[in-house]
């Protein structure tokens, strides 16, 4: 099938950030006919070697060939032209034109120096239908799906002429069904000769897609394998740069049951024997989540278990008084609170991290101290500025604590990779010392590594005798972490699971048990 | 040369450089830009004036910092200092014999009062409504000239109440008076916001609304109180501005005020899109937008092309400021380094 010279081989590249060496002499090959897939934890440099590719960044050193020819690209742009295709993350297309104009954009076909409308929606037709799909190309894009739009950006690219196409995480906001979609379309590309270069963070979609990984640890080259030859758990050992067996060992319920350690924690809430941390009773709000009733005991992870929309996120934001709810009240520590506003929980002593980093979390031009300090300052109030002294003296400790890679205390918190920034969050919860925190898929879009890492922490945290509220739509996470396991559907929570009911084909069968 | 690189990282290098090079220019080519004179005790020269001309700018310039830092713009401040100019002359009045109809510190109390409520108008339409700040503050922009003219019964007002004019046109310790009320001003600013955490909040509204809100900022109040504060320091402008000519000219005072501030403000590094914010970059914006102007007719530019010449030297600047810009002039003389 695929011939063994590759269309683009990358060698000794090298780039540096202030402070950071990025990339040091990494080596990249990209075959026709293949779908490469690049593994490494935060910070390995995958991002950055993408980057380097499609013209985002410039190296510092090394060279680029694309079918034997030395390459620079200058801009994406640039890479485009060579025929360097990427399909980002977040969708760059233009919502309020039709689908076809998005396809065709640029190379519009003309008659008599008008547009041809019809032979464009011809066209376009015939790109998508390589795609198999059939949809009205003369209706705006904004009416279809993320799965519609992300072929339509494929079409599009397929429009030009494409040697090398790049998917950066594409299936970060598709289901499952669109993701199987989404796969059967690159295989099919990369059938046709396509060279395909994957970035995805889901280790079962890296091996459902990939002919060939390529493993990167601290911006440099590991080695390159074929998919078939490299199984999971090497895979992972490679990419963290240690054994693995601290897997079991972190799962703390898991890990005692099976064991019968005699460490064992202390059934979790039945040591202070008091009121619970925070208790919801019949709390809801009409158009958000259906009334619910949750409890959080001193020392309990609480884990929240339910697909992307069943209501989680919603029942997070009127613990924390982002919503208002409608009804239902609030206690906690056993007096009945009304929360208007984030700032109240937070001085009540709860902490709340977002599911949406980027917008909901990070302020990414702020150093990396002054995004730490900011919900301490906030319980200190606005007129106790806490001294620059203490503030470094913080930012520093919790840096060490959850080991944030970061240059320095005043770096810019937005040049970090993804999951430094979802730890800097942590810290800045950390730092107000909660009694509840709630953790809202504190693991999503970073590595396996920083996955763990994070884990560990929500258990550490919680041996403390803090509360924990844990949301993930990874069961498999959620299991690990949790005492007990709220489920939730079409938003709405639907049953409470502890004991041995705590594992994953039973949460499966309650959210697929239908009404 | 590690430190001289370091040095040039900081924001507020590259305003003060311009302003260097724009004095230094003057230097060379306008004779006697530098002279000062001392006349009854006062200081007179181009210097001196470039100061006392850009006060209002520059007071100006302060509140509009803090606007642009939560990612908004305020485009009504031209309009309120005209309406702070009529409120103050109506209420002075333009008795010949030199007596005020109210004392002159009700005068400006109710100038600075109006145009306090003016902001706090602005802020509520922005935090409250939900407003994009730019059509908000239109509506005041233009509604502003309006109440302007109502104010002063569509007429100019010419003051004779010579203690008045100490604002604008009096002299302490040989420099005007209202250049102490810029610093006063700055000062009372650069501790509010740098010795509280006012100023991170202000920044972290203008990086990040939700993310903000969810920290438990309260972005709504942020928000309500600088507008608010920069309809204060348009008010305060617009005394300076009525004490200077002694009069209030509801169409004409303050015309344009706006755009001068806005681009001090930039220039003085602080980014439309929001963020950080750098209160004594935009004084040094205001000096150079001023300098500008000076020089420019000091040097004899003909009128008709001076704007465009200040045109090209704003472009210019602002080129220099950025990171990127400068990446790629690095880039191309270092290549030349390089080659043999």
């Amino acid at each position: 099938m695929q011939t063994e010279t590759a269309i683009v081989e990358m060698k000794k590249i090298r780039k540096e950030f202030p402070g950071v060496l990025a990339l040091d002499e990494v080596d990249f090959r990209l075959f026709p006919g293949e779908v490469h897939t690049i593994m490494g934890q935060n910070g390995a440099g995958k991002s950055t070697l993408v980057k380097v590719l499609t013209g985002v960044y410039r190296a510092d050193g090394g060279e680029i060939l694309l079918e034997g020819n030395p390459i620079n690209p200058e801009s994406p742009l640039a890479a485009q032209k060579l025929g360097i295709n990427t399909l980002y993350q977040e969708i760059n297309l233009c919502l309020n034109l039709s689908v076809a104009e998005n396809i065709c954009i640029g190379k519009e076909p003309r008659k008599l120096g008008r547009i041809d409308w019809s032979a464009m929606y011809r066209q376009a037709e015939k790109a998508l239908a390589r795609l198999n799909i059939t949809i009205d190309v003369t209706e705006n894009l904004s009416v279809y799906s993320i799965a519609v739009q992300q072929m339509t950006a494929i079409a599009r690219v397929l429009n030009s002429e494409a040697k090398v196409l790049v998917f950066d995480e594409p299936t970060s906001s598709l289901d499952e069904n669109e993701v199987e979609q989404l796969f059967s379309v690159v295989r099919k590309l990369r059938d046709e000769g396509m060279a395909i270069l994957f970035i995805t963070h889901f280790l079962n979609q890296t091996y459902q897609i990939s002919d060939r990984i390529t493993v990167l640890k601290d911006g440099r080259f590991v080695g390159e394998y074929r998919a078939e030859n490299l199984p999971r758990l090497e895979l992972i050992t490679k990419m963290l740069g240690k054994e693995l067996t601290v897997f079991s060992q972190r799962a703390r319920r898991k890990g005692a049951e099976e064991s019968g350690h005699p460490d064992a924690p202390v059934e979790a809430g039945k040591r202070g024997g008091g009121e619970p941390l925070i208790r919801a009773e019949g709390l809801g709000l009409h158009g958000s989540v259906e009334p619910f009733n949750l409890k959080v005991e001193e020392g309990e992870v609480m884990g929240l278990a339910g697909l992307l929309g069943s209501g989680r996120s919603e029942a997070a934001k009127l613990l924390f008084g982002i919503d208002t709810p409608d009804e239902g009240d609030f206690f906690i520590q056993g007096r009945k609170k009304k929360l208007p506003s984030p700032k109240q929980a937070i001085l009540e002593g709860m902490g709340f991290c977002s599911e949406d980093r980027k917008n909901e979390g990070i302020f990414d031009e702020l150093s990396v101290r002054d995004n730490i300090i900011q919900a301490l300052q906030i319980k200190k109030g606005v007129f106790h500025s806490i001294p620059k002294a203490k503030q470094q003296q913080i930012a520093e400790k919790l840096i060490k604590e959850l080991s944030i890679k970061t240059p320095h205390a005043g770096y810019p918190v937005g040049k970090l990779s993804g999951g430094n920034q979802q730890k800097v969050i942590l810290a800045r919860w950390l730092a107000t010392q909660p009694v509840v925190l709630i953790l809202d898929e504190p693991t999503r879009g970073i590595d396996v590594g920083a996955k763990l890492e994070i884990m560990e922490q929500i258990l550490n945290l919680s041996k403390t005798g803090m509360g924990i509220i844990f949301i993930s739509s990874e069961f498999e996470e959620v299991i690990r972490c949790s005492d007990r396991i709220a489920v939730l559907r079409d938003r709405e929570f639907i049953a409470e699971l502890d004991g041995e009911n705590l594992n994953e084909a039973k949460i499966m069968h309650i959210i697929a048990g239908g009404k | 040369m590690e430190r001289l690189r370091s040095l040039t990282q900081k924001r507020i290098f590259w305003p003060i450089m311009a302003l260097v090079v724009l004095m230094g220019f003057n230097l060379f080519f306008t004779p006697n830009f530098f002279r000062l004179e001392i006349k009854d005790g006062h200081l007179y020269g181009n210097l001196i004036d470039i100061i006392k001309n850009s006060a209002p700018i520059m007071v100006l310039a302060i509140g509009l910092t803090l606007v642009i830092a939560t990612k908004g713009i305020d485009i009504s401040v031209g309009s309120v200092v005209a309406i702070s100019a009529g409120v103050a002359a109506m209420l002075i009045g333009n008795g010949v014999k030199g007596d005020p109809t109210h004392p002159i510190f009700v005068a400006v109390g109710a100038a600075l009062l109006v145009s306090l409520l003016a902001g706090l108008w602005n802020g509520m339409l922005v935090s409250r409504i939900g407003m994009q700040p730019i059509i908000a503050t239109l509506i005041l922009l233009v509604a502003g000239r309006g109440i302007a003219m109502v104010t002063t019964n569509a007429a100019i007002v010419w003051l004779y109440v010579r203690p008045f004019a100490y604002l604008g046109q009096g002299y302490l310790l040989g420099l005007p008076f209202s250049i102490y009320i810029v610093i006063l001003l700055l000062v009372f600013t650069h501790l509010a916001t740098r010795y509280t955490a006012l100023g991170l909040f202000i920044e972290s509204v203008g990086i990040n609304n939700t993310a903000a809100r969810y920290t438990g900022i309260n972005a709504k109040n942020i928000l309500l109180g600088v507008y608010t504060f920069c309809g204060f320091t348009a008010g305060v402008a617009g005394l300076i501005v009525c004490s200077t000519v002694m009069s209030a000219d509801g169409n004409n005072a303050g015309n344009g005020y706006e755009m001068s501030a806005i681009l001090a403000v930039v220039m003085g590094g602080t980014s439309l899109s929001g963020g950080k914010f750098y209160l004594f970059g935009s004084i040094i914006g205001a000096l150079i937008v001023q300098t500008l102007t000076t020089t420019i007719y000091a040097f004899g530019v003909p009128p008709e092309i001076a704007q465009i010449v200040i045109a090209l030297v704003v472009i210019g600047i602002s080129l220099i400021q950025s990171d990127k810009f400068r990446a790629l002039f690095y880039g191309i003389a270092g290549k030349k380094a390089v080659q043999p």
